[in-house]
């Protein structure tokens, strides 16, 4: 079903590519040896190269470019073994050489392509245009002097990965999806940290409306949005704004936009005169990238098994549900985790036990899967207690949260509380022998025709025996005798 | 390629250069000039050459990711105008 809003002339569809910056993740910045880390005192992460002194020249650093093939090939995109350098003029004043080293011409990454699943299990593919290099710009401080700016150049040349998708996103669910993937494949490529708090992923948002069969109409782009929650709500409310314009009888301005979400609206942010005059060329100062087919074919050989490839493998080496498997491979920590716990064991059961009560403590307790109270080992041990019959599921439960509480190992817990599984078929048949001669008058129902009563009495040997019986041969015992 | 008088307000405007109106008939010679003159290149045919960006056949240097410079604030500040503690600071921009 196509989303729509609806104006007073009826259905509009919305029109939505991104372009998320990504801050590759390196010791050093793009083009000077000056620390690229988060933090450090206001303007000490500074070479002059970042400064804009005269007369100095920027190196590329290689891991950079390692970093943003890595990215390429994440995104099943064409790798361009030839890029180049080009800049891009503005004036501000964290910009110390009055342009920003990008690549405009020749990205070094070309179309690809990233899956996402939405919701009600709808997978869609969005492109990706193209993802190239370039450098941060500092940071201003306007709150600290009412006549100055303070300019700190620690950001100023670090590391960026533009990534811009195609105008394939239909609905702000789409775009969020598209986010979540995006910086789930970053994380596991160890790129980006894809930290939009702390900024080092933001989205510029470019949105237009169209009825339905239309050509695209004239799109806004909405700058820096830093969560994914801002970016689908700033979709929807600019798409609002556009169908009220065109309703209007107006004419929707290609601008740049910015996202107010204490006011829930987008206001225009650059005088039109200059914008997109960037007056971009190629940097003098660079040669043309040329990098071996070989040294790609290398990187790739080292990248780490993707999300999508470890949910299909997750499918169809352990039998668990697609939903489970997109569950677990969420992050990489989890689907070790989780293939830690499940190697040699049930893994469905496993699945299970990881996605539910592991899920749940962690959330009660605050905890990642990192630093989780219960190891993939120690929560293999348990099942294996489960899977030999020591305890059963209901015991297994309260076992778990001892773990959680203590830490100690299953099979310590069931020995210290005595909590080991009765299979001694003696012991069940005398249970059940007691509850039926209490319920004399249910067994008289039961045998009458009221089935649904087998479970009270399922329940009434269970509690006699403080849960510890083995249900399938409680079951069975009673079957016997009724 | 002739640029008109707008189009030189424009520029210095670009380049963030005052100039007085009337400079603007002088800096329109002076930059036709120059255009015409680099105009000349046209003439040349270079249909099916590869673009040429250097005269060596040098591939671009590349450098080792390592943190080997930075920690030179009062290097960095040193030709601040208006510095304030460990910052340089400017005259107010609020967009």
């Amino acid at each position: 079903m196509t989303y729509t809003i609806e104006g007073k002339t009826g259905a509009w569809e919305i029109v939505v590519g991104l372009e998320v910056h990504a801050q590759i993740i390196s010791h050093s910045k793009l083009f000077s040896g000056a620390s690229a880390s988060y933090g450090g005192e206001p303007n000490t992460h500074v070479s002059l190269v970042d400064a804009g002194f005269p007369g100095m020249l920027p190196v590329l650093n290689q891991e950079c470019v390692a970093q943003a093939i890595r990215t390429g090939l994440g995104l099943r995109a064409r790798i361009n073994l030839e890029s180049r350098f080009d800049r891009k003029n503005y004036f501000y004043a964290d910009l110390p050489t009055g342009y920003q080293i990008s690549q405009f011409t020749h990205p070094i990454v070309g179309e690809g392509t990233v899956e996402i699943e939405l919701g009600d299990g709808t997978v869609r593919h969005i492109g990706i245009t193209r993802l190239h290099m370039e450098q941060d710009a500092g940071k201003s401080m306007h709150d600290q002097d009412p006549a100055r700016s303070f300019i700190d150049l620690n950001r100023a040349g670090v590391a960026l990965m533009e990534i811009v998708s195609e105008p394939d996103i239909r609905c702000p669910e789409e775009a969020g999806a598209y986010l979540r993937k995006l910086r789930q494949i970053l994380r596991y490529l160890g790129t980006c940290d894809g930290n939009m708090e702390e900024g080092s992923m933001r989205a510029d948002v470019n949105v237009s409306v169209r009825k339905a069969g239309e050509p695209f109409r004239t799109r806004c782009e909405i700058k820096n949005v830093n969560s994914i929650r801002y970016v689908m709500h700033s979709i929807e409310v600019e798409a609002t704004r556009q169908i009220e314009v065109w309703e209007d009888g107006g004419e929707v301005d290609q601008e740049t936009r910015l996202f107010d979400p204490s006011r829930n609206e987008t206001r225009s942010l650059r005088s039109k005169e200059d914008a997109h005059d960037y007056r971009y060329f190629p940097d003098p100062d660079l040669l043309p990238l040329v990098v071996e087919q070989e040294w790609v074919d290398a990187l790739e050989r080292g990248l780490p098994e993707l999300p999508d490839d470890k949910r299909d493998r997750f499918v169809k080496e352990y039998g668990i549900p697609r939903y489970d498997a997109s569950v677990l491979v969420a992050e990489q920590a989890i689907a070790d985790y989780y293939e830690e716990v499940a190697k040699g064991r049930d893994a469905r059961l496993a699945a299970n036990w990881v996605t539910g009560d592991l899920f749940g403590a962690l959330n009660r307790t605050g905890r990642t899967i990192t630093d989780s109270p219960i190891s993939a080992a120690a929560l293999g041990g348990m099942l294996d207690l489960v899977s030999d019959k020591t305890i059963n599921g209901k015991i297994a439960k309260e076992v778990f949260e001892d773990m959680l509480e203590t830490g100690d190992s299953a099979a310590a817990i069931v020995e210290r509380k005595g909590l080991k599984q009765v299979t001694d078929t003696g012991a069940i048949d005398a249970a059940v022998a007691d509850v039926m001669a209490r319920n004399a008058d249910k067994v008289e129902e039961y045998r009458g025709g009221k089935d649904r009563l087998f479970g009270f009495f399922v329940g009434q040997v269970m509690k006699a025996m403080a849960g510890k019986a083995n249900p399938a041969m409680v079951n069975e015992a009673l079957k016997k005798v009724l | 390629m002739s640029l008109d008088p707008a189009t030189v307000r424009r520029i210095a405007r670009l380049a963030r250069i005052g100039i007085d109106e009337s400079d603007v008939p002088a800096l329109q010679g002076e930059l036709n000039g120059i255009l015409g003159w680099v105009e000349q290149l046209n003439e040349v045919d270079v249909e099916g050459v590869p673009p040429m960006v250097g005269t060596g056949h040098a591939a671009l240097r590349t450098r080792p990711d390592v943190v080997t410079d930075g920690n030179c604030r009062d290097a960095v500040l040193s030709n601040a105008p208006d510095g304030v503690g460990p910052f340089y600071t400017v005259p107010k921009v609020v967009e």
